[in-house]
């Protein structure tokens, strides 16, 4: 019964779905496995760099897949699930600079450098408690989630719906992206948090951390897979999938639609705070355009093009859309925003269901 | 329009010369402008000497010489020693690389328009390098303000009077008070006197008799004047020690009432700002949302394209002046117009080639219209750089109107307001008088029954969102008057017009417009308590907030329409 759990847990019917789990765990496996087999100069050896952008994309792909939930399963598209993601990249973000100590450019034991920078005397009061790393880490996760517990418990209780829920979404992070902007708000205002030393102790900069850092991304990655798709099989999920294709209907049979939205809507908040909160460390560093309404946007491209409401999507889309940008921004940076606006018009246009969909249709065909 | 002014000038001042000069008999009241100046000219050859002379000497001589000539310059009583010395004071009198010929030069686009002092005759275009500049020192520079000031107190036309005497409200000494009484006796418009009695009770301020200067408070306490303000604040102030620097009791407690009388006044002028600042951020809001309130509200398509259709506006601006850069003004009333076609077309073009396929899902539209404003915004990158580019205001649109000390509004806000109106007014009659705009109606209403009845709804669905379109095309006209064109100028105000359109309600217009103006004044009232973005994220969260209260807006729609 149990290996039949488990089983259950790893296969899906969908071969897509499969195949992508199994690449992602072949991934994490395989680069800590080439780097410590060949030596740095191999060509098989996989570079600090690669490691960190390999990292970065894990991160992106949790985040897609965190909108996946609120969008392919709830029928929710929040365009400010940015925010989320940089909240739990600030949470992080705090703590590591906390971390920093007396080896700023002022050397102050306790402020970081930015603050002796504004004159400020003390450690404003939240920001106590980050130089522990067991409190930065619930916080990660507390941070978005108290704002999408407060923002869905008021949007979803009264019944803000379709583009009126994205656009003050929108609002959301605009405003916050505005309030981080702020030397006043105690977050490194423009510059935001940067210059990390250590983490846990170990230097950030070393090879060995950066892939921990992209072995626990992958993990981080393929548990919320596996943990989505769990809860996507629940009657939670089952209901939240009823309120994405008929509100109205499942209201009338009784549900709490609002409970249900806010559920998922907290959960994706929360794990869109840990890709921010892994993403953080590998990039090393957190500003407040991460808030940009822009950046919210893209997410929404990366799921879109993927193809929603099927969570691999979301992980596909996330990987390809920030490996294109990675290669065209180098190559041709003035491609890159044609490509990507020409890419949204034609993935709504002619592929409404995404990579994914059309996958499907494919092996479909075959079959038949 | 300011050609006319100075000849205007010129002329009166022609005039005035002739009348105090004995032998020339010239009946002033039946003397044609044309002929005075006739006249005017002919004199000017006899009397060349002292007025060429001080200006040769200008140009060519020492420091020393250069404040003599300005000097001579001022009592020769010639037409053009005034513009001269206005020239001389401002920086923009030169000479010629040849030393001989001095000249008045405006910077105009790539040269130097440039004309001669002696005659005010147009000279042209010239470059930079060939013309040396006319230096001055400071001290100068202060004595040639006083010349110049009692040279305009000469004037026929009382608001350069006025202009003159004001200047002198903060300088005026012993000599210049002599000087102001003699003219005040002559003097016969209302503002000009008042303006002298305003320098004079300052002065009475400093007086030994105290009955002399409680007189002089009495006088204050009614202007709209910051020096005033200013000098009465001296009188109840303390020194470090802690004791009133004014001795009297009962002048402090005066120049106290007095301020507070001002004070009041102040404030409210202050307000008055602040509300006239309101409106006119309310009005580009409204301005930018207003498009969007027809595509949004009206078809239910979120344009998330709309501020690139701004942008486009904007940047019609930019192309229009660089087209005709001698007529700025023109080229700006032009922009409006081909701004809007511009906008209009690509609207069309982007419903007809992509919106049209994805009505009835609201959130794939919104995907691919963003898709659409990335596109935009690197097309104009590629082809106009990625820096922002500079859109010359017109004349008459520069500058403010100085109500009084304590307010002055400027015109490119008021304008803005002005035309936010003109466009709200034209688009309600659209929509209230046209066929179109019933057509859109209808199908607003109700899609189905108005094919029924034989609307080409899709051919309507195109031109509403032209219509809306190019609306966003018209407003990036008056946004590129106040602030900078660069491919990022739609993106700031796409989240803003959102805002407006949610708020003020889906499928109202009246509602767009009060919702903008509302959050425009609420915006700048905050403003001075909170600052800039502290205003702006209150105002965000406060409709966010708003918007789970009333999730419909303001004005919701009522009826069947509201259910489509």
């Amino acid at each position: 019964m149990k290996s039949l759990f488990l089983g259950s847990l790893f296969f899906s019917n969908d071969k897509t779905a499969n195949v992508v789990l199994f690449s992602l765990i072949a991934l994490i496996v395989l680069v800590p496995l080439c780097n410590a087999i060949f030596p740095s100069a191999s060509a098989l050896h996989f570079s600090a760099y690669t490691v960190s952008l390999l990292g970065k994309y894990l991160t992106f792909a949790l985040l897609g897949l965190s909108l996946d939930l609120v969008w392919g399963y709830c029928g929710i598209l929040a365009l400010g699930h940015g925010a989320f993601f940089a909240l739990g990249g600030y949470s992080m973000g705090m703590y590591l600079m906390r971390q920093i100590g007396e080896r700023g450019v002022y050397g102050d034991p306790v402020l970081p450098d930015f603050m002796v920078f504004l004159d400020w005397k003390e450690l404003p009061w939240y920001w106590y408690g980050f130089d522990q790393f067991w409190f930065a880490l619930p916080m990660v996760f507390l941070a978005p989630g108290v704002l999408a517990f407060v923002f869905g418990w008021l949007a979803f209780r009264s019944r803000v719906t379709g583009v009126y829920l994205s656009i003050i979404t929108q609002a959301l992070t605009y405003a916050l992206m505005l309030a981080f902007f702020r030397n006043e708000m105690g977050f490194g205002g423009n510059n935001g948090l940067t210059d990390f030393k250590d983490i846990l102790g170990f230097n950030i900069q070393s090879e060995a951390v950066r892939v921990a850092l992209f072995m626990i991304s992958g993990l981080a990655l393929i548990g919320a897979f596996l943990l989505s798709r769990w809860i996507s099989c629940t009657k939670l999920g089952r209901v939240v999938t009823a309120v994405r294709d008929h509100e109205a209907r499942v209201r009338f049979l009784g549900y709490r639609v609002e409970m249900f939205k806010l559920w998922i809507f907290v959960f994706a908040a929360m794990l869109a705070g840990l890709a921010g909160a892994l993403y953080v460390p590998q990039v090393g560093i957190i500003n407040p355009s991460e808030f940009s309404p822009l950046n919210s946007l893209e997410i929404v491209v990366w799921v879109a093009i993927g193809g929603r409401g099927t969570l691999y999507g979301a992980i596909i889309g996330a990987m390809l859309v920030n490996y294109g940008k990675t290669v065209l921004t180098g190559l041709l940076p003035e491609i890159w925003l044609f490509t990507l606006g020409a890419t949204f018009v034609l993935v709504t246009v002619f592929m409404p269901n995404g990579l994914a969909g059309l996958l499907l249709k494919k092996r479909e065909e075959m079959h038949t | 329009m300011k050609a006319d002014s100075f000849k205007w000038r010129m002329s009166l001042l022609a005039l005035l010369m002739l009348c105090v000069r004995p032998g020339i008999a010239l009946d002033e009241s039946t003397a044609e402008t044309a002929e005075s100046q006739e006249v005017s000219e002919q004199q000017a050859e006899t009397v060349l000497d002292p007025f060429a002379d001080a200006l040769a000497r200008l140009i060519s001589g020492s420091m020393k010489e250069r404040e003599q000539a300005s000097e001579q310059l001022s009592v020769t009583g010639h037409p053009e020693a005034l513009p001269v010395l206005e020239a001389l004071l401002d920086g923009r009198l030169y000479a010629l690389r040849d030393k001989q010929t001095a000249v008045i030069a405006t910077e105009s686009g790539q040269g130097y328009r440039i004309a001669e002092a002696s005659t005010g005759a147009d000279l042209g275009l010239i470059e930079r390098s060939d013309l040396s500049k006319v230096n001055i020192t400071n001290s100068l520079r202060t004595k040639l303000r006083k010349k110049i000031s009692l040279l305009q107190l000469q004037s026929d036309d009382a608001s350069v009077r006025l202009s003159a005497v004001n200047a002198m409200v903060k300088t005026a000494d012993a000599k210049t008070l002599e000087l102001l009484k003699e003219y005040e006796s002559t003097e016969s418009d209302e503002d000009v006197l008042s303006s002298m009695r305003l320098i004079f009770a300052l002065n009475d301020l400093q007086n030994n008799d105290k009955s002399v200067r409680l007189d002089a408070m009495d006088t204050l306490k009614e202007y709209n004047s910051l020096e005033a303000y200013n000098r009465l604040s001296v009188l109840v102030e303390k020194d470090s020690a802690g004791n009133f620097i004014e001795q009297d009791v009962e002048v402090r407690k005066k120049a106290q009432s007095a301020l507070k009388k001002i004070e009041a006044r102040l404030q409210f002028y202050n307000s008055v700002e602040t509300m006239f600042f309101g409106l006119s951020l309310g009005a580009v809001l409204v301005l930018a949302a207003i498009g969007l309130a027809i595509t949004f509200g009206v078809m239910g398509v979120i344009n998330m394209a709309h501020g690139e259709l701004m942008m486009l506006g904007a940047y019609t601006t930019y192309v229009m002046q660089q087209i005709m850069p001698n007529h700025i003004g023109l080229s700006v009333i032009l922009a409006i117009p081909a701004a809007f076609m511009i906008s209009a077309l690509v609207g069309v073009a982007i419903e007809r080639g992509i919106i049209r396929f994805l009505y009835g899902r609201p959130l794939e539209t919104l995907l691919a219209t963003f898709g659409i404003s990335l596109f935009l915004q690197q097309t104009v990158r590629s082809i106009f750089s990625p820096l922002n580019r500079s859109v010359t205001t017109p004349e008459w649109m520069s500058g403010s109107w100085q109500i009084n000390d304590f307010l002055s509004l400027t015109w490119n806000r008021f304008y803005i307001v002005l035309f936010c109106l003109l466009v709200f007014a034209a688009l309600l009659q659209i929509l209230k008088k046209t066929r179109l705009g019933l057509e859109v109606r209808a199908v607003a209403q109700n899609r189905n029954m108005a094919k029924a009845m034989g609307i080409p709804t899709a051919r309507v669905d195109a031109m509403t969102f032209g219509l809306g379109s190019g609306i966003a095309g018209v407003a990036g006209v008056a946004l590129s008057q106040i602030t900078n064109v660069g491919p990022n100028l739609g993106q700031s105000y796409i989240v803003d017009s959102f805002m407006v359109v949610v708020f003020g309600g889906v499928g109202n217009l009246w509602g767009t417009l009060v919702a903008g103006f509302s959050l425009g004044i609420a915006n700048k009232m905050l403003e001075p308590h909170a600052g800039a973005v502290l205003a702006k994220i209150l105002v965000l969260v406060f409709i966010i907030l708003f918007i789970q209260k009333r999730p419909r807006g303001l004005f919701p729609q009522k009826g069947r329409a509201a259910e489509a």
